[in-house]
């Protein structure tokens, strides 16, 4: 069963000046996790608080949880947890305060908006600052009880708006952490991200985005697979770039690309390991030795910079 | 009854925020204290009146009026930062009545009204302002001037519900109040001004409110009533009226601009 369905969603801005989605369809299996990823200014945003009801679209519909986002916003409201890109907590209060807040205004009563107050903030590592104010808190501890009040209720869906933007590698890890104890748990979660590793480690199925629109779809191995199989890279001393670039292309019958800033040549292969051994024979004939040289799969960024025709971050 | 508890939390909220960061309660009481101080002891031996009691007697009505005047900018100015900070969206994400958060904020700046007042009065008090009217037209006029707060943060929540920066909306809101307060009968006799102006002060929803609390203090108006216009001879009617022309315009704008979606 599908727990989100966008279907043809547009949304101008600026009385149509500005299009920030185009007609953007997906949908999310229940109990599973997609990823929506593009640049900045792609439509992420905009995706989420139409589903998250916060915007209504010009046109096109949207369902969560089987349910009309614009004719029953308010039931929609019941079975949702939203966490935005940035911590929509109140900063002068506590940590505790807030989760106490939401809980009350989730109508859990008293007695048990404090007892899941206590509860989240023990899980997320949070119950040493719980008293202090969210002003005195790291990037990612205001996130981490950023996404504790999301999922106060125990949402079925939960929207992620680039839940890790701005927070350093550490805070970064914790907030993954997090996320996939709650997808264990069975939530279905729509995750934004600008990140491309971040899709890649938590998403079971990806789209991409760019101008509104959906470009691609599918799991991270398969669009990886679209751009192009495997490519071998050697990374060598400049003065043998050359050398290595003859050796690379007779090995992989393809010509090879020389990046010379990075000291860099590579070339599609076909076979992966036969040619990578091939070329350690012919290294090793030559007496050449790479600094280092590997099978490299296409990352995401490539699948991105092959998709648009413009890297992730370029267009910010 | 959600929506009355959902209301009440948001108040809770602004009065844990209160706790949380003493100094702005401490400003906001100090502030008309320091008024009362100033006006009492500057200008009140060179602004001669008939009345009883002295000038105190004219000045604390006016103050009262412009401190819950001034109000309206620390609502603005909240508003503005809860939407800038992304927790308007964030109430807005939940199950909650549409107008519970903004109605949770006016009962909060109506709280936090009835503190100030008790505070000025108790400074006025020291001074030598001694309302005369009676114990019942005292309290009504506390009330009045607590029911024209409440009509002015539903200004203060559209200005920051429309507000795109904290800052910007609280300054903007201050050179709105800080003349509209001026240009009355507050401080002033409005004889001394410009013809023009002594309109305008005498329509001034300010100038019929202090006008309309100095009759319940058992005062006799003598810094309105020049141009006998209508509101400076029936000022509680006039102020009553404004109350009620303040929230029919600002309760149905503020409650659509926080449910509105398109923005």
């Amino acid at each position: 069963m599908k727990s989100v369905i966008a279907d043809n969603l547009v949304k101008t801005y600026r009385k149509g000046e500005v299009k920030a989605l185009d007609g953007l369809s997906l949908d999310v299996e229940e109990g599973t996790v997609l990823s929506v990823l593009g640049p900045n200014g792609a439509g992420k945003t905009t995706t989420v608080r139409i589903l998250a009801t916060l915007l209504s679209p010009d046109s096109g519909h949207a369902t969560v949880g089987g349910i009309d986002v614009i004719k029953h916003p308010d039931k929609v409201r019941e079975i949702i947890g939203l966490s935005g890109q940035y911590a929509a907590v109140d900063e002068t209060l506590t940590g505790w305060d807030n989760l106490v807040m939401f809980g009350r205004l989730y109508h859990l009563g008293k007695k048990a908006s404090i007892a899941r107050a206590d509860e989240l903030l023990e899980r997320f590592s949070l119950t040493e600052s719980a008293k202090r104010p969210i002003k005195t808190y790291s990037g990612g501890m205001r996130r981490r009880l950023d996404l504790a009040a999301a999922i106060i209720v125990k949402p079925k869906i939960l929207f992620l708006d680039e839940p890790t933007t701005g927070l350093d590698p550490r805070g970064r890890q914790e907030m993954w952490g997090v996320i996939k104890e709650l997808v264990d748990g069975g939530v279905t979660l729509l995750l934004t991200t600008q990140y491309l590793e971040e899709a890649d480690h938590l998403a079971d199925e990806i789209v991409v985005i760019d101008h509104g629109k959906v470009i691609a779809r599918g799991t991270s191995d398969a669009l990886k697979k679209d751009v192009g199989g495997e490519r071998l890279e050697v990374i060598v001393e400049a003065s043998q770039l050359k050398l290595v670039a003859e050796i690379i292309t007779r090995v992989s019958g393809t010509a090879a690309h020389i990046d010379e800033g990075m000291r860099s040549v590579s070339a599609p292969v076909k076979n992966g390991t036969k040619s990578l051994l091939d070329a350690l024979r012919e290294f090793d004939e030559a007496k050449l030795h790479p600094l280092d040289i590997g099978l490299k799969r296409p990352s995401l960024d490539d699948v991105f910079l092959a998709l648009t025709g413009h890297a992730a971050e370029e267009t910010k | 009854m959600n929506f009355i508890t959902d209301a009440l939390v948001i108040t809770k909220r602004q009065l844990l925020q209160l706790s949380r960061v003493p100094e702005v309660l401490i400003f906001s009481t100090i502030q008309p204290v320091m008024f009362v101080l100033l006006f009492r002891f500057v200008f009140g031996g060179s602004i001669a009146t008939d009345s009883p009691g002295g000038y105190v007697q004219l000045l604390m009505p006016g103050i009262f009026v412009q401190t819950v005047a001034f109000t309206l900018a620390a609502t603005a100015s909240g508003l503005a930062e809860d939407m800038g900070k992304g927790l308007i969206d964030r109430f807005r994400s939940l199950p909650i009545s549409r107008s519970a958060v903004v109605v949770g904020r006016t009962l909060g700046d109506s709280l936090l009204n009835i503190l100030v007042l008790t505070v000025m009065g108790l400074a006025g008090y020291a001074v030598g302002w001694r309302p005369t009217g009676g114990l019942l037209k005292t309290a009504l006029a506390f009330l009045f001037l607590l029911a024209f707060g409440y009509a002015l943060s539903w200004t203060g929540i559209f200005a920051g519900l429309a507000a795109r920066d904290a800052r910007a909306v609280q300054n903007i809101s201050f050179l709105i109040t800080f003349p509209l307060t001026f240009l009355s009968n507050a401080f002033a006799p409005t004889t001394g001004m410009p013809k023009p102006l002594q309109y305008f002060a005498e329509w001034n929803p300010v100038s019929t409110m202090v006008a309309a609390c100095r009759e319940l203090f058992g005062l006799e108006n003598q810094f309105g009533a020049t141009a006998g216009s209508f509101p400076s001879e029936h000022p509680l009617i006039t102020s009553v009226f404004y109350m009620f022309l303040i929230m029919a315009i600002f309760v149905p704008l503020s409650v659509r601009k926080y449910v509105n979606k398109s923005k």
